[in-house]
């Protein structure tokens, strides 16, 4: 069992879905008590950092990400998500983020010569940096984003996979049972496809207890 | 570096894809999900609902097929048609559409951008303008209500309102090209793609691959669209995208 963690941010329809045609079974909640019940959790999100993180506190669901960290289950958070996994954004001032990765997260820079449009909306091609169960027999091929912020100066040990759009951006980023994608798995056709199927392999595998 | 997309367009009628379509291999040419589905694998890079009902019972299947293409389709899709207030937003999105896109609602109302770009974020939200060359004018104007209402805006202007109202995408369509199959509006799709901040979808014209080629690097477009070249054959998505690969065009 997965659990999609529902803090009131963004379509879980789509996550869920792909979850479906993978073939595992899920739970959408808000409630730490359910989501403990799951062996891996999945952390989406569209929208602003701050809200996101006002409603995750609300619900005091940052302190029981931590704690499930902690227990050893895998984790995933997309898009806004996997930016929440970071110490800070800049987005609407600063924020705090939940920390269980070092970096920040700050606007994708607009270079006018490159004519580079944000947000950065679209597909675009994957580079990997090392390897991951999560990009394991996945091709460097092309995932659809849709952000205008992205995670700077993180540490490069965690760093799985990038992208290039004005600048490096982190795609795929890991370090223990801690992931993250900052593209739209569930919108990346194929290549999107497998990447959720490995991150539920390794919640399968993963030998943490419930 | 991110690539260029090229999107097949749909006109949905009650739940039923309409204009006639020649997919014969198909067990039901009217079926959205199974068009969506062979869009998908001759590796659209996303897909346009066009919902042409005029009814309210038309409107409310239109909600069960985008469910149905959520759930079967790994690939983003935006819906139009009919949205008119933060209500119909909702009622698309939360069934599994990845943008709506607005077109008359958003010139009667344009606060309506404003509304759903603070709701759903920028990139939900799709701004369609019907655009046709003014003489007078010496620019284009917009219309509304399927082209058939001229309205004082120009299209540049409203453009560029639309954007800072919040919308996170212009799909652009020349009314002077639309159906003609002699190539997208060049002019056009440049002069709104560099006085935009966003990407611009190009729609209105085409005829063959070599025209995504001039829409892609004279017009500037980021993506291009395209219904009746895809629905009769005339070509395949793959084929396109393969032209435009052999000419350097960054593709998926």
């Amino acid at each position: 069992m997965i659990g999609i963690v529902d803090y009131g941010m963004g379509n879980l329809f789509s996550v869920s879905k792909a979850l479906e045609r993978i073939g595992v079974p899920y739970i959408i909640s808000d409630s730490a008590e359910e989501l403990n019940e799951t062996r891996g959790l999945i952390l989406p999100g569209v929208g602003s950092f701050r809200d996101a993180m006002t409603l995750l506190k609300e619900k005091k669901l940052d302190e029981f990400l931590h704690a499930y960290v902690e227990s050893g289950r895998p984790l995933l958070g997309i898009c806004l998500g996997m930016q929440l996994l970071f110490q800070e954004s800049e987005e609407n001032g600063r924020t705090q983020g939940l920390g269980l990765l070092k970096g920040r997260v700050v606007r994708i820079p607009i270079d006018q010569d490159d004519r580079v449009k944000v947000p950065h909306m679209g597909w675009n091609q994957l580079t990997f940096h090392q390897e991951s169960p999560v990009l394991h027999a996945v091709e460097e091929g092309f995932v659809y984003f849709v952000h205008s912020y992205y995670v700077d100066r993180m540490d490069k040990e965690a760093l799985l996979a990038s992208t290039v759009y004005s600048v490096e951006i982190p795609a795929v980023v890991g370090r223990d049972n801690v992931f993250g994608m900052q593209f739209h798995p569930e919108k990346s056709s194929r290549v999107g496809m497998q990447l959720l199927t490995n991150f539920v392999k390794a919640m399968e595998q993963s030998e943490a207890i419930l | 570096m991110i690539t260029k997309r090229i999107v097949p367009c749909l006109d949905v009628k009650d739940g039923r894809v309409v204009k006639g379509i020649q997919f014969v291999e198909l067990r039901d040419a009217g079926d959205p999900v199974e068009l969506a589905k062979v869009y998908d694998e001759q590796g659209a890079d996303e897909l346009v609902f066009l919902d042409i009902s005029a009814s309210h019972e038309g409107r409310k299947t239109m909600v069960e097929v985008v469910q149905d293409v959520a759930s079967q389709l790994a690939i983003p899709f935006t819906v139009g048609g009919g949205i008119n207030s933060l209500e119909d937003m909702k009622r698309i999105l939360r069934a599994g559409a990845d943008k709506v896109s607005l077109n008359t609602a958003a010139v009667l109302n344009p606060e309506l951008i404003t509304i759903g770009a603070d709701y759903f974020g920028t990139q939900c939200i799709v701004i369609a303008i019907d655009a046709k060359w003014d003489e007078a004018l010496g620019s284009w104007r917009v219309y509304t209500h399927g082209g058939r209402q001229k309205t004082d805006r120009e299209v540049i202007s409203w453009a560029q309102e639309a954007v800072e109202r919040g919308a996170g995408e212009i799909l652009l369509t020349s009314m002077d090209r639309d159906g003609e199959k002699r190539g997208f509006d060049l002019a056009l799709t440049k002069a709104i793609s560099e006085a935009v901040s966003v990407p611009v979808i190009a729609s209105g014209g085409a005829g063959e691959a070599q025209h995504f080629f001039e829409v892609f690097t004279e017009g500037l477009a980021d993506a291009a669209l395209a219904a009746s070249i895809f629905h009769y054959k005339e070509t395949s998505v793959s084929e396109v995208k393969n032209f435009l690969k052999a000419r350097g065009v960054n593709m998926r």
